[in-house]
């Protein structure tokens, strides 16, 4: 086999391989549309604010509800203790409150 | 247009039998550039999913929270402010929420206890997430034992387990009756964490807000759009988590590229002078450099593309879980729902594609137009 020949034939199948995966990407979304759908409930019901993705500590775990102090929670220069800290932004509220005072 | 496949091909073969004769540097480069996209399409995969899960899922949340301030921290706020907002025009409802945290020694986790309005419970039974659940290791008619304010230990059992579907909501939560919330945290009843409401108008929320602070001023209120925007930032592949995830990928990228750009390998220019003696033309040349750059780049694109889809969706992005995990003892086992579009792929294919086949192609570029006899003889 000509080794243009071999190349092309990878490019083809990695190609069908791509493609057979979004096809179960498109077949998973509708799959999951219940699941999804139970979440909402949830959140409706317990009136949810927040994803639970890190629970190491309150204002990561409730992302959206931290205030202007949880940055900063020893002193005003102190780094963040938690690793999820330096990983996710401020809120916005947080952002929005303090674009007054910059 | 026979012939200028041919031709095509011809050239591919040569460029391929040229990268074969230097297969361990290329093979190591190709590996590199694989993983390189890998670890973006896998960030940009798993960001974009969870921004597209939270818009969905927050679209559920409260209109606004009301949330008291009291030297500037959050503090509980009295149920006598449920009429003062009742009485705000365009308010429609307002509910109050009794939550907060439960620090766990036995299993060193925080829960985030909650009585929910809408869900009757008995004052000794408990719902929990499928994360308390793994972590504390009980299940459905198991008892569990919490330590109150005061001391004492307060046993509730544990009258159902949230589904595992639910988790990236509802992993760590404890469900329990206003009663129980009340007795473990002391709890006056005169008092709820924070408020919710309810507006008539989701227009006139931001009118609704300013209201809210003119009427109760030690009240902050927090917007569904607030939330909504807190996580798009969150997941933005050019920001927070992302940036965090993709800065080493992204730099080790740029020197691969810098590196391909900078210059070529003696040996490299010497072919390029031999191909030239022998009757090549510039453009042949720069086309033979545009296939090596595409045989590499493509190829690994096409591997780590496929590869970050199987990490993302089929592993629950095993491989970030470390540094999402961070000191949590307890953490959510969650599956993404795939939300891949063309300009996700596009975005990778221009980040990764692109510039590593033009950083094949303008220095041989430049080799290719230099007199041959020169280049040989360097």
């Amino acid at each position: 086999m000509r080794k243009s020949h071999a190349f092309l034939l990878y490019l083809a199948l990695s190609g069908l391989c791509f493609c057979g995966l979004l096809a179960h990407g498109l077949f998973k979304k509708q799959a999951d549309v219940e699941h999804l759908e139970a979440k909402c409930r949830l959140a409706r019901t317990l009136q949810l604010t927040d994803m639970c993705l890190f629970t190491e500590a309150s204002y990561t775990r409730h992302l959206s509800q931290a205030d202007l102090h949880t940055a900063f929670q020893d002193y005003p220069m102190s780094l963040d203790h938690f690793p999820s800290g330096a990983i996710v932004p401020p809120p916005e509220i947080v952002r929005r409150t303090n674009g007054k005072v910059d | 247009m026979e012939r200028w496949i041919e031709r095509q091909k011809n050239i591919l073969d040569f460029t391929l039998s040229s990268l074969f004769r230097r297969k361990w540097k290329n093979a190591a480069l190709a590996l590199v550039y694989v993983f390189l996209v890998f670890l973006l399409a896998s960030v940009i995969f798993f960001t974009h999913a969870l921004k597209q899960e939270a818009g969905i899922i927050l679209q559920n949340a409260p209109e606004m929270i009301v949330q008291r301030s009291i030297a500037g921290r959050q503090a509980p706020i009295p149920l006598s402010y449920i009429d003062k907002l009742k009485d705000i025009t365009g308010v429609s409802a307002v509910k109050k929420r009794l939550w907060g945290y439960y620090y766990d020694p036995t299993a060193g986790a925080n829960y985030t206890v909650m009585a929910p309005e809408d869900v009757q419970l008995d004052p000794r039974s408990i719902i929990i997430g499928e994360g308390v659940s793994r972590t504390r290791q009980v299940f459905k008619g198991s008892t569990m034992r919490f330590r109150a304010y005061d001391g004492k230990i307060i046993a509730f059992e544990v009258k159902s387990i949230m589904p595992s579907e639910s988790e990236l909501v509802s992993s760590d939560l404890v469900l329990m009756s206003e009663d129980g919330f009340r007795r473990l945290f002391d709890a006056s009843g005169e008092y709820a964490t924070d408020l919710t409401l309810q507006v008539k108008n989701p227009r006139e929320l931001s009118v609704i807000a300013s209201k809210v602070v003119h009427a109760l001023p030690d009240t902050r209120p927090i917007l569904r759009d607030e939330l909504l925007r807190t996580y798009e930032s969150v997941f933005d592949w050019r920001s927070g988590m992302a940036l965090f995830l993709v800065s080493g990928a992204i730099l080790a990228f740029l020197i691969l590229a810098w590196d391909k750009a900078s210059g070529m390998s003696h040996e490299e220019k010497r072919e390029i002078g031999i191909l030239k003696g022998i009757g090549w033309e510039t453009s042949e040349v720069v086309l033979m450099k545009f296939w090596e750059g595409m045989v590499v780049s493509l190829s690994a694109f096409l591997a780590g593309i496929i590869l970050a889809y199987i990490h993302v969706f089929f592993t629950s992005a095993a491989f970030f879980e470390p540094a999402l995990k961070g000191w949590a003892v307890l953490y959510p086992r969650f599956k993404l729902t795939p939300f891949i579009d063309a300009s996700q792929v596009a975005t990778l294919l221009f980040l990764t594609v692109v510039p590593y086949t033009l950083a094949t192609v303008i220095p041989s570029w430049r080799a290719a137009t230099v007199d041959p006899d020169s280049v040989m003889r360097m």
